[in-house]
């Protein structure tokens, strides 16, 4: 758990190290009050956009009677396949003047609005539909039931959407920078990078975490508040469907709109620019190296974040309590810090603790561990959960020791989970930007950071086949992803 | 084929005592159900036979060879005891016949008892089947196979009926029942539900807040229950203040004969509902009826007695038909079971009268 520690306790240190009057220095100056202003702007516009977008399309997809729904919510989930800085890279290259708030809001939106859609459209598939029918029953209107019935059943899950999708833009740092928004991860890093000011990117960084810290307390503080809505015992019964009629067009209008803006512009940019970046003398060559770079730093990182999530997902799964739960959560509170934190903290780590460490793979792979050690423990704990404790009890009792009731039952039920864990871990990694920009060895590229750096100097043909590569790696999580929250299982029979 | 003998068992989970002194005979080739409500310890019991836990003091023997207890502890593996947990717990990546073999060596495997067990619970045949493509029941059946394939000393079942429907229920019990008769196999059947316990077991024993307080064939159980509170937990009971004199109570029923050694003076008595009779005599009393609870095969009649004792009558269906408010008189069949008066005290409200 050291792991999930270090950032925060470094950035204490050198927060501490500093000094009181340089502190109150930066702080308070007009600079952090603008960045702090545009990152909660950017968050509370985001979060909001994603809200309304993914709370309806989910509703449209599930409880409507739109033809090809099906079709239209793998649509509406792909998305989640592009990495923001390769959406914001598709959209310079296709229009080199945008940038700004408002495109940086565009691009995260049209990102992560499906951080939203999947679990809302998890929850209205799986809610109660008794519960409306009484509401119908006691002679509530349709559009009074939704908002009084349905909203509040899907509240928890359109919560737990809107945080991701907040903590998101707080810690996104591809696509503000690209897009040239000046929000905190873009200001941290641009003090680190050119001027190396440490106090200034540390000082900034300490009030990033605050925020996310705050956004996190609040969550949890409104989650006290409302109860879990689970289904009263009962056979699972799908809900009616709400007949569009004249709607219908409109509403397929909106979702291919959505979808040429999400998915359409990003292809066409990159199908543009593949061609004319393909064709550069060596350009086979570097994209290889740097994928090769890729998988290795991935792999590294994969390892030793499996390494160190498998005690805890299996402490979490089986002996729940308020030791694993503080653990957990403080695994979340690491997830929940920009990558350009962690990464900052680390260089600090690194060059202060362990020197050794310091400009090699290993140090970033300790920064993928940190950063996706909540991804892989929620992935150990669910696998452990498909062999429960009572199944290895029968085993024993019918005659079978401790190591033949781990061979025969325990892993043949948990290493598909924690396989998938592993792949998911591995693939997120390859997508990583801003730690791996901070932390990679020099002289070591990898897919992210070729396409940051060619993007930086306006070279978009040579990023373009570096972003199609890292479009097609993300593509296979997201399918994991949309598959497990069930939007792609066929209707039920009515 | 083996006693199971459990003494003085305690049991603790962090403040909350499960087991305080429990003690038990398990005869071998028998059924034996241990039978409270929620919350007594009978399923920390199980546990603690099967070897999932281990025990705070007492001891735990089979066939007299010391398994835990006196700083031992066997492990589960070595007792040679078999569970069928509620659900079944089938292992989902093996088939019926690779679930059934797991607690066999090879050459047992191969010697046909897998079918064996499988013919014993009428599921032969069933042996390529994934258990997810069962039903509920047939599951349960396969956990019962698995437990008995290798022949273990003790076959334990924690409610393993608890989560199928009514119907279904009655025909697995039996047949779990047969099953376990033909092998020659030691049960122990943990269960909440009296009517399960009376009709399948050999012996049962009714475990309160972790105590063992009675342990005796069904008929005993129900007859002669050792204190009122199990006679209000495995039936309907009917606990009336009396005074007994001579080997006979004084009750608002009449006088009774009683049973169970009691000293003259206060007493309270158990009459079971079937015991009372419409009838007439120079013995009957009379009564009003209240209320008539029909349940197909027979009926419950709330009566309202003169002094104002409420009394319930159970009748067969096909017995003369009352009118509610109607007058009747009425006579206890039998004899009634006497416990000492102090013995009411303390006792839950829903216990102190059953009318």
């Amino acid at each position: 758990m050291a792991v999930a520690l270090i950032p925060l306790a470094y950035l204490a240190v050198r927060t501490a190290e500093a000094g009181w009057d340089t502190i109150v220095g930066e702080l308070w100056s007009t600079r952090v009050g603008l960045l702090a202003l545009r990152s909660l702007g950017l968050a509370t516009v985001v979060t909001t956009a994603c809200v309304l977008l993914g709370v309806g399309t989910a509703f449209l997809v599930t409880r409507t009677d739109l033809p090809g729904r099906r079709l239209f919510a793998v649509l509406a989930s792909l998305p989640l396949a592009v990495p923001t800085y390769i959406a914001a890279f598709a959209w310079v290259s296709a229009a080199p003047r945008l940038e700004g708030f408002w495109p940086a809001a565009l691009v995260l939106t049209l990102c992560s609005y499906p951080y939203v859609l999947l679990p809302v459209a998890a929850a209205l598939r799986g809610a109660d539909p008794a519960q409306e029918e009484v509401s119908r029953s006691l002679r509530r209107s349709g559009w009074q039931t939704f908002t009084a019935v349905t909203l509040r059943q899907i509240r928890p899950a359109t919560a737990a959407g809107a945080l991701l999708v907040a903590l998101y833009v707080l810690s996104d740092f591809g696509a503000v920078s690209i897009l040239r928004a000046d929000t905190f991860t873009r200001a941290i890093f641009v003090a680190f990078d050119l001027g190396f000011d440490r106090t200034g990117a540390v000082v900034l960084s300490s009030v990033l975490v605050a925020l996310t810290v705050l956004l996190l307390a609040g969550e949890t503080a409104t989650r006290r508040r409302g109860a879990r809505y689970a289904r009263l015992g009962g056979a699972r019964r799908p809900a009616l469907r709400l007949r569009l009629g004249a709607a219908r067009l409109p509403a397929i209008a909106a979702l291919l709109g959505v979808a040429g803006l999400a998915l359409g512009v990003p292809a066409v940019s990159l199908a543009r620019r593949l061609a004319a970046g393909m064709s550069r003398p060596g350009a086979l060559p570097e994209v290889l190296t740097a994928a090769g770079n890729s998988l290795t730093v991935s792999v590294a990182g994969a390892a030793l974040t499996m390494l160190l999530a498998l005690p805890l997902g299996l402490l979490t799964a089986r002996a729940p309590g308020p030791l694993t739960t503080a653990l957990d959560r403080l695994a979340y509170l690491a997830h929940a810090l920009p990558g350009v934190v962690v990464g900052l903290s680390l260089i600090f780590f690194g060059i202060n603790v362990a020197y050794p460490l310091y400009q090699t793979r290993w140090l970033l792979a300790l920064a993928y561990a940190t950063l996706f050690l909540p991804l892989a423990v929620a992935a150990v704990a669910g696998a452990a959960l498909q062999s429960p404790a009572g199944l290895e009890e029968v085993a024993r009792s019918l005659g079978r020791g401790p190591w033949t009731v781990l061979r025969t039952v325990t892993l043949p039920l948990t290493l598909p989970g924690i396989g998938a864990g592993a792949a998911l871990v591995f693939l997120t990694g390859m997508k990583e930007l801003p730690a791996t920009l901070l932390l990679r060895p020099t002289g070591t590229d990898t897919l992210a950071t070729e396409l940051w750096t060619s993007t930086a100097v306006g070279a978009y043909a040579a990023a373009a086949p570096y972003a199609a590569l890292l479009v097609a790696i993300s593509a296979l999580p997201t399918w994991l992803l949309v598959a497990r929250s069930g939007l792609l299982d066929k209707e039920d029979r009515q | 084929m083996s006693d199971v003998v459990l003494s003085g068992v305690f049991k603790r989970y962090g403040r909350v005592n499960a087991l305080v002194g429990a003690d038990l005979t398990v005869p071998a080739g028998q059924l034996t159900a241990v039978l409270g409500p929620s919350g007594c310890g009978k399923t920390t019991l199980l546990r603690c036979l099967a070897g999932f836990e281990r025990l705070d003091a007492g001891e735990i023997r089979i066939d007299g060879t010391l398994v835990a207890g006196g700083g031992r502890h066997l492990p589960a593996h070595r007792r040679n005891i078999a569970v069928v947990p509620q659900e079944g717990a089938l292992f989902p990546h093996l088939s019926v016949a690779e679930n059934v073999g797991y607690g066999l060596d090879r050459a047992a495997r191969r010697s046909g008892r897998i079918d064996e067990v499988l013919t014993l619970v009428g599921l032969a045949g069933y042996g390529d089947r994934m258990p997810h493509q069962l039903s509920g029941g047939q599951q349960q059946r396969v956990a019962v196979a698995r437990a008995l394939a290798p022949r273990p000393s003790v076959v334990l079942l924690d409610e393993p009926f608890s989560a199928l429907d009514a119907g279904l229920r009655t025909g697995l019990r039996h047949d779990v029942r047969e099953a376990l008769r033909a092998d020659g196999a030691t049960g122990v059947l943990v269960t909440h539900d009296q009517g399960e316990a009376l009709s399948v077991a050999d012996q049962v024993a009714v475990l309160c807040e972790g105590r063992v307080v009675q342990s005796a064939p069904p008929t005993t159980i129900y007859r002669e229950p050792a204190d009122p509170w199990v006679a209000g937990f495995v039936g309907d009971a009917m606990l009336l203040p009396a005074v007994v004199e001579q080997g006979a109570a004084r009750t608002a029923l009449g006088i009774l004969p009683v049973t169970g050694a009691t000293a003259d003076g206060p007493a309270t008595v158990l009459v079971r509902p079937e015991q009372l009779r419409f009838a007439d005599g120079r013995d009957a009393v009379a009564a009003t009826v209240l209320r008539h609870d029909f349940h197909g095969h027979d009926a419950l009649i709330g009566l309202r007695l003169a002094d104002g004792t409420q009394v319930t009558a159970r009748i067969l269906d096909g017995a003369a038909p009352v009118p509610l408010g109607g007058e009747v008189t009425v006579r206890v069949d039998g004899a009634a079971r006497a416990f000492p008066a102090r013995t009411l005290a303390g006792l839950p409200a829903e216990y102190q009268l059953t009318a």
